[in-house]
């Protein structure tokens, strides 16, 4: 009798799990998952909520722990050191090698350094895994003042963490507005006010020049670029993330800033495959960066390499960007491409609430009136919808006159998608058509 | 499981002065509220037995073995009552086939003990109920108040850090005390009958009578509703949805469940709550209403027929429309409790599949239950044979309205807030759930729509879901909920930081799962 195909995983995160659990449905096959992070999969996304108290360790954990031995989907709690492709097998920190016919390797990012003096010191961390988060907690215990550098989505998320402790934080932005390399000027700012509100201290144009240490190596202060010493006791450290790919070192598998792979996720190495975070394409999809560190991305990942793996190969072709985040109370959300400077042949509108922070971006080729994107803050629309108006090239007189239909927000909340109408016309001089009020007792 | 470092300091970030002072004058009200059982004296007098013992046989001899008690002091109700069982024992002695009962005994021994009290209680009850009840009240604004000072928007930070919120000493005591409470109200009236003093003002004013230990339940459970639905209604209000149900379960409380029936009553009508639906009104039926409600007139039969046409008509085609949400979080008194002061326990749900399958297996062996009593009793009430395949139907409604009515919906369904969430009763218990729950699964325009692929499994929609649905599960796949025990409060959608979820009524049935993305 031949024995069962061992696929192994290395990573246990949204990308290795979506694998494990679509290779199991699709296949007999012995799957093991190995991770040196956490015993069963949990979701990163919410380790924001379990400093801030508002889960517990076992809410982050979408399977329940009976899942994997009922699934057949083993797991190893180890680190993997090295892989060895001829021999196919992987050397673990602790336990035994582990051999397998064919290898996923989703081993996910690690925070990004940015080689500052000083940043050694204690108290100084990033925010990706279940370790770092550990580590703050046990940085930030009755610490007096907090110092978050870089303006990105983790920025805010670590940020909001220390304001629930009743931590003061300055947030040091290197450009002159908020996440202003992906916003639009008016969204920047609206986001950059909101998290003033929120007393957050936000210094943008301010870089990180150095990490002042006292005796002991803990951070003691840090200097600004300007020369301005702010005294904190702990250093967030939010730049950004980078493939976590220093194991596959010498291994033959090749690498960029990524383990490279195709449209099937292959890598250089027959039977290895690599997804997710630690993945940088060859060639990219349309309108894709080359390395993609997403949530969706990486269980979309996950899905095709299952498939590809059980015999029925399929080609990555993601649909149109999206990508959310919320920033304190606010939410973002933006399908399709909506850069933060208008590019030329394109054109743009934007409508803002007087008072409230909600705002709207539509995006269109100036020419053919195509619609390309949408931001929003505070506002929620289908997918679904944004979608098909962007496969479909839909005008955009045509999207603003159906605008309605795309609105995702809850029963009775107000809704502006007459106003942003009549903004349009007003400033675009394009015609669109208003709609009959229906009356239903749930909105 | 990791060790996750707990940073202790952060739980005392300082709350508001005005918030101090409101836990203080909270705390205080309780203390007296509690301290008051203890404060008075008691003393008999024949006027007393009169207007407590209703059946003249029983008053009769009562009178003669509770002679001797005639104007003495006596200073506790724990006296008392031992006193008086005595007094009952001797009786039924001579009574013989018509005893005081159960029943009787606690209600004789509810009214004596509350007529004979003597001391502050008795003179100055209004100064008590303020001292308690009114003391509570503003202590629980004043604390409730300054969370206006924080931006709109969900805020659940340290919840699960708190020792009232997330099972700690604090939510235990908290649910012994509930517990006990429960067990006193139905049980053991007698020894709450300073209670049913200070409220008798009220009481007298509202409806011309005395307040009962239900009305003063029924006061302090619209009271809670109330106060607890401010509370509501600056958490949540940054949503229009949350804003809007909180005021109809306020308003159907106050208006539906305490002030009409009282009004009813004082009309000389029938008691009743027009928005009670059987079976979770499981005594609808039951002989003695069925004959009130015939000797009432036009108003009778209108409530009669109202009370058929709801369970018929009422609930297929409002949830039809609208999902199980038009009851259990708009309309239900049981459901206004949770949603309003269950709401800081609703993350203690259990989620566990375990769970679910335990939930379908009571909710609906209650259901059944609640039919088969029903049906035996009004097989009485047509027939005159008092029982059914060998059961009793007395026996069948008493052990249904024990079990069922009195331990399940009360002592369990909210003694367990601070323990296993807010939804106890409704989700393990509550028949008319049950039945709701059956249309919504399988007839229902209502279901619970995902946005596309945005999901990034967080789990905050299953942690903050009351009645333990794996909200995520369905969520990260890009399903449809349709869940025969959701109720529609609609706060998986309002701690969703991604913008996915949505309450809506406009599916038809192939559409019941949607397309399975993931």
């Amino acid at each position: 009798m031949r024995l069962m195909k061992h696929v192994v995983i290395i990573g246990n995160g949204i990308a290795g799990i979506t694998a494990a659990r679509h290779i199991r449905k699709g296949s007999d096959y012995r799957i093991t998952v190995i991770s040196g992070e956490s015993d069963h999969f949990y979701s990163r996304t919410a380790l924001m909520y379990l400093y801030m108290g508002q889960m517990e360790y076992h809410h982050l954990k979408p399977y329940e722990d009976w899942f994997w031995p009922k699934n057949r989907i083993e797991l190893v709690k180890d680190w993997v050191e090295k892989v060895e492709v001829e021999q196919q097998q992987l050397i673990l920190r602790n336990g035994e090698p582990i051999p397998y016919d064919e290898l996923i390797i989703a081993a996910g990012s690690r925070w990004r350094r940015g080689g500052w003096p000083g940043e050694g010191a204690k108290s100084v961390h990033g925010l990706y895994g279940l370790q770092d988060l550990e580590a703050i907690e046990a940085s930030t215990a009755g610490i007096e003042k907090a110092v978050v550098v870089g303006g990105g989505l983790i920025g805010v998320e670590l940020a909001e963490m220390l304001h629930s402790r009743g931590i003061p934080v300055s947030l040091l932005v290197r450009e002159k507005g908020y996440w202003a390399s992906v916003l639009p000027p008016e969204e920047a700012t609206l986001v950059g006010e909101h998290l003033k509100k929120h007393h957050i201290d936000l210094r943008f144009n301010t870089s990180l020049e150095e990490v002042q240490q006292d005796a002991a190596g803990r951070v003691q202060a840090i200097v600004t670029g300007d020369g301005e010493k702010i005294a904190c006791q702990f250093l967030g450290i939010t730049i950004g993330v980078e493939p976590n790919i220093a194991f596959l070192q010498g291994s033959g598998i090749e690498t960029d800033k990524g383990v490279l792979v195709d449209e099937y996720f292959r890598t250089s190495v027959r039977g290895v495959y690599a997804i997710g975070d630690c993945v940088q394409y060859r060639k990219p999809p349309p309108g894709r960066k080359p390395v993609e560190q997403v949530w969706y991305t990486g269980r979309e990942h996950g899905l095709l390499a299952a498939k590809n793996i059980c015999g029925k190969p399929a080609a990555y072709k993601p649909g149109p960007w999206f990508n959310s985040a919320k920033f304190f109370d606010v939410e973002y959300q933006v399908y399709g491409d909506v850069p933060a400077r208008l590019p030329e042949g394109w054109d743009w509108f934007y409508w803002q609430h007087p008072r409230k922070d909600q705002a709207l971006r539509l995006v269109w080729e100036q020419e053919s009136g195509k619609f390309r994107g949408v931001n929003l803050l505070g506002i929620r629309y289908r997918q679904e919808v944004c979608e098909q108006w962007i496969i479909s090239g839909t005008k955009i007189e045509e999207v603003v006159t159906q605008l309605h239909q795309a609105n995702f927000d809850p029963e009775f909340h107000n809704k502006y998608e007459e106003e942003i109408k009549t903004a349009f016309t007003e400033q675009t001089g394009r015609t669109v058509h208003g709609r009959k009020k229906r009356w239903w007792v749930f909105g | 499981m990791p060790t996750i470092i707990r940073d202790t300091r952060f739980t005392k970030l300082k709350k508001h002065p005005v918030q101090q002072v409101g836990l203080v004058l909270l705390l205080l009200g309780f203390a007296v509220l509690i301290g008051m059982l203890s404060l008075g004296n008691y003393k008999l007098t024949p006027s007393i037995v009169e207007q407590s013992v209703a059946d003249s046989a029983h008053q009769a001899v009562l009178k003669s073995y509770l002679e001797p008690l005639y104007d003495k002091p006596i200073d506790s109700d724990w006296a008392l009552s031992g006193v008086l069982d005595e007094a009952f024992e001797n009786a039924n002695e001579q009574l013989g086939d018509k005893p005081i009962d159960d029943y009787w005994g606690r209600t004789y021994k509810t009214y004596l003990i509350k007529y004979s009290t003597v001391g502050l209680p008795a003179e100055r009850p209004l100064l008590l109920f303020w001292l308690s009840i009114g003391l509570g009240i503003l202590g629980g604004l004043l604390y409730i108040f300054p969370k206006l000072q924080l931006l709109p928007g969900i805020k659940n930070n340290h919840i699960f850090h708190s020792a009232t919120t997330n099972r700690g000493w604090v939510g235990w005591l908290l649910g012994s005390f509930l517990i006990l409470f429960y067990i006193l109200l139905y049980f053991f009236p007698y020894y709450i009958t300073t209670w049913m003093l200070i409220c008798d003002p009220l009481a007298y004013w509202l409806k011309g009578s005395g307040a009962t230990e239900w009305f003063f339940y029924g006061l302090l459970y619209t009271l809670a509703i109330l106060v607890m639905g401010v509370r509501m209604m600056i958490k949540y209000r940054h949503s229009k949805y949350h804003k809007l149900r909180t005021g109809s379960v306020m308003f159907f409380q106050l208006a539906f469940a305490f002030l009409i029936p009282e009004f009813l009553v004082a009309l000389n009508k029938p008691y009743y709550d027009l928005k009670n639906i059987w079976p979770l009104n499981y005594d609808l039926f039951f002989e003695y209403k069925i004959e009130e409600f015939l000797s009432s007139g036009t108003l009778g039969m209108f409530m009669l027929i109202w009370g058929i046409a709801l369970v018929v008509l009422g609930v297929p085609l409002m949830t039809y429309f609208y999902g199980k949400r038009w009851y259990c979080s708009w309309v239900c008194g049981c459901g206004g409790l949770a949603e309003t002061l269950g709401d800081p326990y609703r993350q203690l749900s259990d989620k566990s599949l375990k769970a679910w399958k335990v939930e379908r297996w009571m909710v609906h062996s209650v259901l059944v239950l609640a039919v088969v009593m029903t049906a035996a009793v009004l097989i009485t009430f047509f027939t005159g044979k008092s029982s059914l395949l060998g059961i009793s139907s007395y026996d069948l409604r008493y052990w249904y309205g024990f079990g069922i009515g009195s331990i399940f919906a009360g002592v369990v369904g909210t003694g367990f807030y601070p323990l296993m969430g807010n939804r106890v009763w409704c989700r393990y218990g509550c028949p008319l759930a049950a039945y709701i729950g059956i249309v919504q699964r399988f007839k229902s325009r209502f279901r619970i729509t995902t946005n596309g692929g945005q999901c990034i499994s967080c789990g905050n929609c299953s942690t903050y879901c009351e009645m333990g649905i794996d909200v995520r599960f369905y969520a990260q796949r890009g399903q449809n909920v349709v869940r025969a025990s959701c109720v529609g409060c609609g706060v998986c959608a309002s701690v969703c930081p991604r913008g996915v979820l949505k309450l809506e009524d406009r599916g038809d049935g192939k559409a019941r799962f949607g397309e399975v993305k993931f």
